[in-house]
């Protein structure tokens, strides 16, 4: 049955038109991926205007390119700079820019293509395989349910992203805030809208996600720019050897295994698979003297962790209506723009349009492939643009996308005021992430609790009624608490820079570690 | 120690290598020290310009090698080489700066305008402008 669909997801994926966006997006998508800071959540923030004119399949297929297209491009950065363009390729870094300095930047970035095509394209398989079983399964989901799976959304994605579970939270509160503001859907009671009339139907979503990614970032460079220039490896060395890729192989599949399942995880995220399949490599090779000197396995495994997790990150959002990243909250605010609202029904009232939307992940990935390979160069040409000029055109993106919302100048002052905010988020390690979940998944946590409570008529207990949402919110529960536990028990964690001066870690703590960001 | 100054505004490449090579004759020629400048606006994460690595170790022992005293000075402070260069030219009094040439397009200059002209205009002292060897 899947593939039947899959195969009519095909058919309208490879129109001229939406191939067309499909490139569009996965080289605008590499092109961010590759710019530390501008990430595909910025991205897709500043093209959601575009929803206005476009046809919902070619907005979400170039979307979904982006966001794929993210993942290749922050390996390029890691690996030739040693800066991660993403806080996905952080452990890229790692080995890739070793084996760059020792001359074998050209095999680094091809198992990082290769290995993220690998998982790209197992992973988009088993998202296509998986989603009808989940729907099946969520299809007789309860509003109460629902509240609780958004809740553990909230949760995990508040303690996992971000470098304190209280920053993560507080950034969570600020995006649930943020959302309430407009009227009250059940009751028509205006909420926080201090009188203005034009606040009435809500801060839209573009402005708010521009403001925090685009405009905050914005500012938080401009606020620090003179940082000097950071040295480029030439991609010099032979290509991958044979060597390479019976030491490569073994690891793409395990990234996939890791990558997958943890994207799917409401809290799942990219970083903590890369971080596991790092962790695993090193422990399996056959090589252990090599890694922290540039091991190939230590590029294959988390490059192929962080695109299975991209693609595992698909499954909720199109199954369940659940974001768990950054871009796939802003995805999500793409389809409620069109007046779809992803969740269980998805797949029957928009089957085309999804399948479509999956068919053309695939052949997105082909393209990253083709692409990515022949063009680093071109890629790494990207990075000599100074920044002031990149930053001016993002800004003047950014006012025009917001205004051409509602034509009306408050969201202009509104997009200041809120990349104000942006920029003391950033300047003080809050987390931006949280904060847009909290603002696209917190209306529809609402609707679904208020929902329930109807139902229920005002009687709490029916948020525990069911066995699905005891075991979920008690392990949200588990999630909060758990942590704070562990830390009484165990004394205050080590960081980074402890644990090296202790010999545990032997290579270098990766520049851009302490940014606090994690645009995806 | 003799009181002339000669600088050089380095970029790798033909270009800089040409104009470095200049700048030592000059110095030997008129027996004055050698000051070479190699500087980034910073404003971009990568400069290509800007001597890192390999790069600069291979500049450092070029000019120990050199016999003349040079001295290497690498300012980022967000100016432009035009300015940098009039800025090292005058504290120090120099009485000579090279810089290498390269060809432009006419439009190349009208968007981006060119560093060699402002460099000629600005800079008080004379100026040697050398292009690279052709291939």
């Amino acid at each position: 049955m899947a593939l039947d669909s899959l195969l009519g997801g095909f058919a309208d994926a490879l129109t001229p038109v939406n191939l067309v966006f499909a490139l569009l997006g996965v080289l605008l998508g590499t092109a961010v991926g590759v710019l530390p800071g501008i990430g595909p959540a910025m991205t897709v923030a500043l093209l959601l205007p575009a929803t206005y004119v476009l046809e919902p399949t070619s907005a979400l297929i170039m979307f979904a390119g982006i966001y794929y297209g993210g993942m290749y491009g922050g390996s390029t950065t890691s690996i030739l700079l040693n800066t991660p363009g993403e806080s996905s390729s952080i452990m890229t870094a790692l080995e890739g820019n070793k084996m760059a300095k020792a001359g074998r930047g050209s095999a680094a970035l091809a198992t990082a293509a290769i290995g993220s095509f690998v998982a790209g394209t197992i992973a988009t398989l088993l998202l296509a395989l998986v989603a009808p079983t989940v729907v099946e399964l969520a299809i007789g989901i309860t509003a109460a349910d629902y509240f609780a799976l958004a809740v553990i959304a909230f949760v995990a994605v508040a303690t996992v992203l971000g470098s304190s579970p209280l920053r993560g939270l507080a950034a969570l509160c600020l995006g649930l805030y943020l959302g309430l503001v407009g009227t009250d859907v059940l009751s028509g009671q205006e909420r926080f809208t201090l009188g203005v009339p034009q606040l009435s139907d809500g801060i839209d979503v573009v402005v708010v996600a521009v403001a925090l990614f685009a405009v905050g970032e914005a500012l938080f460079v401009a606020a620090r720019l003179r940082r000097g220039a950071v040295q480029v490896i030439n991609h010099k060395g032979s290509w991958m050897t044979r060597e390479d890729f019976r030491r490569s192989w073994k690891p793409w599949l395990r990234g996939t295994a890791f990558g997958f399942p943890f994207g799917t995880l409401p809290a799942g995220g990219a970083e903590i698979p890369t971080f596991l399949s790092y962790a695993t490599e090193r422990k399996l090779t056959k090589h252990p003297e090599q890694f922290g000197k540039g091991a190939i396995e230590g590029v294959a495994g988390p490059e192929a962790a962080n695109n299975a997790a991209a693609a595992g990150v698909l499954v909720p959002l199109l199954t369940l209506g659940i974001p768990t990243s950054a871009t796939a909250a802003i995805i999500l605010a793409a389809f409620q723009g069109y007046g779809i609202q992803p969740g269980p029904t998805l797949l029957t009232t928009e089957g085309p349009l999804v399948w479509a939307l999956i068919a053309s992940l695939l052949i997105g990935n082909a393209m990253l492939l083709v692409l990515n390979l022949p063009l680093v160069g071109v890629w790494v040409k990207l990075l000599l643009i100074p920044r002031p000029y990149l930053y001016a055109g993002i800004l003047m993106f950014a006012s025009l996308g917001s205004f051409a919302v509602n034509a009306d100048p408050l969201d202009l002052v509104l997009l200041l005021l809120l990349g104000l905010l942006g920029f003391v988020m950033r300047r003080y390690g809050w987390p931006v992430a949280p904060a847009v979940i909290g603002l696209i998944l917190g209306p529809i946590a609402e609707t679904n609790l208020r929902r329930a409570l109807a139902i229920s008529d005002g009687d709490l207990g029916v948020l525990v009624d069911t066995w699905f949402s005891r075991i979920v919110l008690g392990l949200a529960l588990v999630a909060l608490v758990g942590p704070i536990v562990l830390r009484l028990v165990r004394g205050p964690r080590a960081t980074p820079e402890e644990v090296q001066q202790t010999g545990a870690l032997q290579h270098p703590v990766p520049a851009g570690r302490d940014r606090g960001e994690e645009d995806r | 120690m003799s009181a002339g100054v000669v600088v050089v505004g380095f970029v790798p490449g033909p270009r800089g290598e040409a104009a470095l090579q200049h700048a030592v004759e000059e110095c030997r020629r008129r027996d004055a020290r050698l000051v070479v400048v190699n500087t980034s606006r910073g404003d971009s994460l990568v400069d290509e310009r800007f001597l890192q690595g390999e790069d600069l170790e291979r500049l450092e022992a070029q000019l120990a090698a050199a016999g003349v005293p040079a001295e290497l000075r690498r300012p980022m402070r967000g100016r432009d080489v035009a300015d940098e260069l009039a800025g090292v030219v005058q504290e120090t009094s120099a009485e000579l700066l090279v810089i290498g040439l390269r060809r432009r397009s006419a439009v190349g200059k009208l968007l981006m305008g060119s560093a060699a002209q402002r460099i000629l205009l600005d800079v008080e002292c004379p100026i040697l402008a050398v292009k690279a060897p052709p291939r």
